[in-house]
């Protein structure tokens, strides 16, 4: 069986999934975060599918590094509000940090 | 003829006024509280009303009119002015000789009471208006002078409003006067809504030219004629004037006696050639019914000064008759004779309340002719000058009235006879009813002997009114010759005018030219004259009978006649008449609408009060529970519905991003639908 566009498709829709359902329903920030990291990888991955099959070329690869630098940054700061998250509740639940309700 | 005269004849009109003012605000702070002030502008005032008098009997009339109001069209122009002609010239003198005499005399005898120089002020006003009703030119003038007299004779009346009685003689002398002059108003207005116009000449006219006759005519004349029955206390309106003797003596003889009452007979004179026939039948026989009805009350009664009075009424009741059966000139010349006899007859009965310390009861007198010889003899002067005593101006005056009476019987015959014959017999009784005065006052011993022995002649401004009144009793200020004022000068200057209704039907026979009447007067004076020189020597003689040689004794005939006695001594019961027929109506009709007021209106008051409690209770109620719920329901379904909604707002992030992926889910699905 040879390996087409349509495989790299599905699995990126898989990890997008996965990490959809991290991202809504983890209550720790830190698998949150991850899920974030999930979709993004998801997104690269369908860079990559369509530089390789589509019209897409280098610039599909470009950006999908950008990506990776931006994930990088974007976990970086994630990690900073993380902690100062844990300063503030003394917890990384973020079912407890409803203030936004009131 | 000049302006100067009217110009006069306004300064004639507003002095007293001004007497009036100038007492009201200073009086209190002038020389004896401005009696002698006002006195002497009396007596200007008299020698500029002789002066124009004179200039008037040289000269011939005159009459000035002015444009005063405009009522809301051009045609209704209401104009006034002043008209000097003989009646108002007469007045002139007649009203100003009496109201300066009358302001001496009271110089002395209102001395000591406190209200003094108000006194002076209202016997100011009085003059006033008294000169306003003579000298206009115009009803509407005239009638509000009309009231001002009024008015100033009330308070007069009720200068001493300290004591019931004249508090209660102004109201009744008010109130009567103003049932005449509804009356007078209602005439006024008759004349109005036909002419258009106020002013005599023009009303005159307009009647001339046939735009106010028949019956209309005959209304308006009995209407103008019931101010008069008001003013000149005519029957059945006599009532007030008996009562109003409760005001100070000076004030009975102007207001009562000569000028005020008078103003009825004057007025009736102004109008007199419009009356028709009918409305001089009507006014002929209510003065002979009140000259008979009050000569009858005079005869017993004891207070001198209601004597008076009621010889005033019966007098009053003499001048009316006359201008009803057309004698114009007779009725002005007895007004004129009688004014200044009867003031001195009040005056005189002043002098002698002065002198007994207000005694005013004729059986408490007696023997005063030796202590009062001034009062005596002018007081006799004027008491033969009222019963017709040749020489005397009465009896040129009274005679005349006499003979027109026999005169106007003859032309029209029948049931008018009625009329002289009253008039003769109310003759005979007036020369009874003085004597008995004079008699019981004057002669005899006397009956209170300490009253008699403190009492004196009075002093000389209180005598010399009385000597001037009574000089001007006898006859040859009015006639030389002293049987008959015919061609004398004072009836020559008070020509009849013509009737402007002659000719219509029903006028002729009533009225006759002036020629005829002078003519038919004079065929029947010579008859006139010895009749009632006959009646009134009765009438004296009766008097010497029974009150000086007591030949025949008063109680026996007294008892004799017990009842028609106590008729006349209650005054034919007319007071209680009224007070059980119309104040007893007044007051159930006021007593009804008083029970209406409390029962009916005040119930519907509260009612609706009570109607507003009920229903607000309701409202409130519906308020309460009804509006109230339905805010509440709304007010809860915003929260229930608040309560749900705001369980999505979570505050959770992870929520909001299910949130926010489900809706992308449900847009992609949407376009793809579309």
């Amino acid at each position: 069986m040879e390996v087409g566009l349509n495989h790299f498709l599905i699995l990126s829709t898989v990890v997008f999934g996965i990490g959809l359902y991290a991202l809504i329903s983890r209550k720790n920030a830190i698998l949150v975060l991850m899920g974030i990291e999930l979709i993004l990888n998801a997104c690269n991955i369908n860079l990559i599918a369509f530089s390789k099959y589509g019209g897409l070329g280098v610039d599909g690869q470009v950006v999908a590094i950008f990506v990776i630098i931006l994930a990088v940054a974007e976990a970086a700061i994630a990690l900073g509000i993380v902690l100062n998250l844990y300063n503030n509740f003394s917890t990384v639940n973020i079912d407890e940090v409803d203030n936004m309700k009131e | 003829m000049d302006f100067s005269l009217i110009t006069l004849s306004l300064v004639v009109l507003i002095l007293p006024m001004i007497s009036f003012l100038v007492i009201s605000f200073f009086g209190k702070k002038m020389p004896g509280n401005g009696n002698w002030f006002s006195t002497s502008i009396l007596f200007v005032n008299l020698f500029l009303s002789i002066y124009i008098f004179i200039r008037y009997v040289t000269d011939g009339g005159i009459s000035f009119t002015v444009e005063w109001i405009n009522l809301g069209t051009e045609t209704t122009r209401l104009k006034a002015g002043v008209v000097l002609d003989s009646i108002s010239c007469v007045m002139l003198v007649v009203v100003n000789l009496i109201s300066a005499v009358v302001h001496l005399f009271s110089i002395k005898y209102m001395e000591g009471d406190s209200k003094y120089s108000r006194y002076f002020a209202h016997l100011g006003l009085f003059t006033f208006s008294m000169l306003g009703i003579v000298l206009t030119n115009n009803l509407l003038l005239m009638y509000v002078f009309w009231e001002l007299v009024g008015i100033s004779s009330y308070l007069l009346i009720g200068f001493w409003y300290e004591k019931k009685a004249p508090q209660e003689a102004a109201k009744k002398a008010f109130i009567v006067n103003r049932i005449g002059d509804i009356g007078f108003f209602t005439g006024i207005m008759i004349i109005f809504t036909f002419l258009g116009t106020f002013t005599f000449t023009d009303i005159f006219a307009g009647i001339e030219a046939g735009k106010l006759s028949g019956a209309w005519l005959t209304a308006t004349g009995i209407l103008l004629f019931m101010g008069a029955v008001g003013k000149s206390a005519q029957f059945p309106l006599h009532v007030w004037l008996p009562d109003a003797m409760e005001g100070p003596t000076p004030v009975s003889a102007l207001i009562h006696a000569a000028t005020m009452v008078a103003a009825g007979v004057y007025m009736l004179a102004r109008v007199f050639v419009m009356l028709s026939a009918d409305a001089l039948t009507v006014i002929a026989y209510t003065g002979a019914i009140t000259a008979f009805i009050s000569a009858t009350i005079a005869i017993t009664q004891n207070d001198i000064k209601k004597v008076l009075a009621y010889s005033t009424i019966s007098q009053l009741g003499y001048m009316v008759m006359a201008h009803g059966i057309g004698a114009y000139s007779f009725a002005m010349f007895h007004l004129t004779t009688h004014a200044f006899f009867k003031a001195c007859l009040f005056l005189g009965s002043g002098s002698i309340i002065y002198a007994m310390h207000h005694v005013q009861d004729i059986r408490e007198m007696g023997g005063l002719r030796k202590k009062m010889p001034i009062t005596f003899y002018t007081f006799l002067i004027s008491t033969l000058a009222i019963s017709g005593v040749p020489f005397t101006s009465g009896f040129l005056s009274k005679d005349s009235i006499l003979a027109a009476t026999l005169a106007f019987a003859k032309e029209n015959g029948g049931i008018n006879y009625l009329i002289p014959f009253i008039a003769f017999t109310v003759a005979g009784l007036t020369a009874f009813y003085m004597f008995r005065v004079v008699i019981l006052t004057f002669f005899g011993e006397p009956r209170n002997k300490e009253k008699y022995d403190h009492c004196h002649e009075s002093p000389w401004v209180m005598t010399f009114p009385l000597i001037l009144l009574s000089v001007l009793s006898f006859f040859f200020f009015y006639s030389f010759n002293p049987l008959t004022a015919d061609g004398g000068w004072f009836m020559e200057v008070l020509k009849a005018p013509e009737s402007i209704l002659r000719g219509t039907k029903g006028a002729i026979y009533h009225i006759l030219d002036a020629i005829e009447f002078k003519e038919a007067v004079h065929q029947s004076h010579y008859t006139a004259m010895l009749l009632s020189l006959a009646i009134s020597s009765i009438g004296i003689l009766m008097a010497y009978l029974l009150y000086y040689w007591k030949k025949l004794d008063v109680e026996k005939i007294t008892n004799a006649i017990r009842p028609l006695y106590n008729f006349s001594l209650n005054k034919w019961y007319f007071d209680e008449l009224y007070d059980k027929t119309a104040v007893a109506f007044t007051m159930l009709s006021a007593r009804v609408l008083a029970w209406f007021d409390a029962k009916i209106v005040d119930g519907i008051v509260n009612g609706s009060a009570s109607l507003t409690y009920f229903t607000s209770k309701f409202t409130g109620k519906f308020d309460n529970y009804f509006v109230d719920t339905l805010v509440n329901l709304a007010g809860g379904f915003a929260g229930f519905f608040g309560l749900i909604f705001r369980k999505v707002q979570t505050g959770k992030i992870q929520t909001y991003l299910a949130f926010a992926v489900f809706g992308i889910l449900i847009l992609y699905f949407v376009l793809r639908v579309i």
